[in-house]
């Protein structure tokens, strides 16, 4: 086609600009994806090369980025509806759903291919997993069908840093299947206080969240009972002896206040949520700061100084 | 080849050529930066094999 037969052509509403490819990938999302993997691959017993490390943090990355567009992808309607999504490239208009579809589905099979042909095939399968599971399980299945969506779909959000030990070690091992559990256990009251904040939001898209379902009292009492339990399992490194004592402090104390929030908004008054989104906010604080615990565990005692 | 006369208006604007271009860059920047990054591992995956092979 000549350049006058481009120009003549119809276009589409709007053109995306490369800004717009970044929040497809759901940035945020993969931060959270790229540091749990990045200790799960530090913890490891093999400290891989620093070129094949940030490698496969990349191809993890990208992974990541897959899930995020195919995710907003298949959910573009359901997004349209709701105030904190309406801005997101395709319901904006500034994307079409075609172009979304085709960059998360290169971005899938580039990363699998890359950590499979650069890594190995185990973290290749993982990732594979991952993103099946985030796209038809999740996504596609359990989302717009059970108040539980969240707590199974937890399992692809858990699987990073056990991505990242597969990717430094070879094969998998109990301490990377205990951060897992940590982000599995970490998920639903995560989001559930995202759902106390935005019930509305979910009720006008029919996305059968647990405070729509069961209930905001149900909801914040099982908000309660998962912190607890996160609680009791953030503290397994140190039992299980992956872990130390500047480890054990800090996340004590996390959980002393991860239980305060979450008892609080348990308690709290019906109707108004003023605790959901402190807690929210506080519950991704809670998560980084874990793992940067571990981190800087392993890191002092590599240096000698625990 | 010229445009067809029955063709709509052309909705390309300075701003959206602009867009596409600035993708097309970084495209290029990203397909270059795979080509560096490929190299890299296979030379890092070589390592000292290179120095002791046998001919």
């Amino acid at each position: 086609m000549s350049a006058p037969d481009i120009l003549a052509c119809q276009a589409p509403s709007q053109e995306a600009d490369l800004r717009d490819f970044v929040l497809l990938m759901k940035p945020n999302v993969m931060r959270l994806a790229l540091f749990t993997g990045f200790v799960g691959m530090m913890l490891s017993p093999t400290i891989p090369h620093p070129v094949m490390g940030l490698a496969a943090l990349l191809f993890m990355g990208l992974g990541a980025g897959a899930c995020g567009a195919l995710n907003m992808w298949w959910e573009h309607e359901l997004d349209a509806k709701m105030p904190r999504t309406r801005n997101r490239p395709i319901p904006s208009g500034r994307m079409q759903p075609g172009e979304a579809l085709g960059f998360g589905a290169f971005l899938a099979v580039a990363s699998v291919a890359a950590m499979g042909l650069f890594i190995n095939y185990l973290s290749a399968a993982l990732l594979a997993l991952t993103i099946i599971f985030y796209l038809f399980v999740y996504t596609i299945w359990l989302k717009p069908r059970t108040p539980h969506n969240i707590v199974i779909g937890g399992f692809a959000g858990a699987l990073p840093p056990v991505i990242g030990w597969t990717a430094a070690a070879g094969a998998l091992a109990l301490e990377p299947v205990i951060l897992a559990l940590i982000i599995f256990l970490w998920t639903p009251p995560h989001f559930w206080a995202l759902a106390l904040h935005r019930q509305e939001d979910y009720a006008k898209a029919q996305i059968p969240m647990l405070p729509n379902e069961a209930g905001e009292k149900a909801c914040r009492a099982q908000l309660a009972l998962y912190s607890l339990l996160l609680a009791i399992s953030a503290l397994s490194p140190f039992f299980l002896g992956f872990s130390g004592w500047v480890f054990l402090g800090g996340a004590v104390l996390l959980n002393a206040l991860l239980l305060h929030k979450a008892l609080r908004l348990w308690r709290g008054s019906e109707g108004a949520m003023p605790g959901a989104m402190p807690f929210f906010f506080f519950s991704i604080l809670y998560l980084f700061s874990l793992f940067a615990l571990l981190l800087a565990d392993r890191a002092l005692s590599a240096l000698g100084i625990l | 080849m010229t445009p067809r006369q029955d063709a709509p208006p052309p909705l390309w604007s300075d701003q959206r050529l602009r867009l596409r271009k600035r993708r097309a860059i970084a495209l290029a920047w990203i397909l270059a930066a795979a080509v560096l990054l490929i190299f890299l591992i296979t030379i890092v995956k070589l390592g000292g094999n290179v120095a002791e092979r046998s001919f």
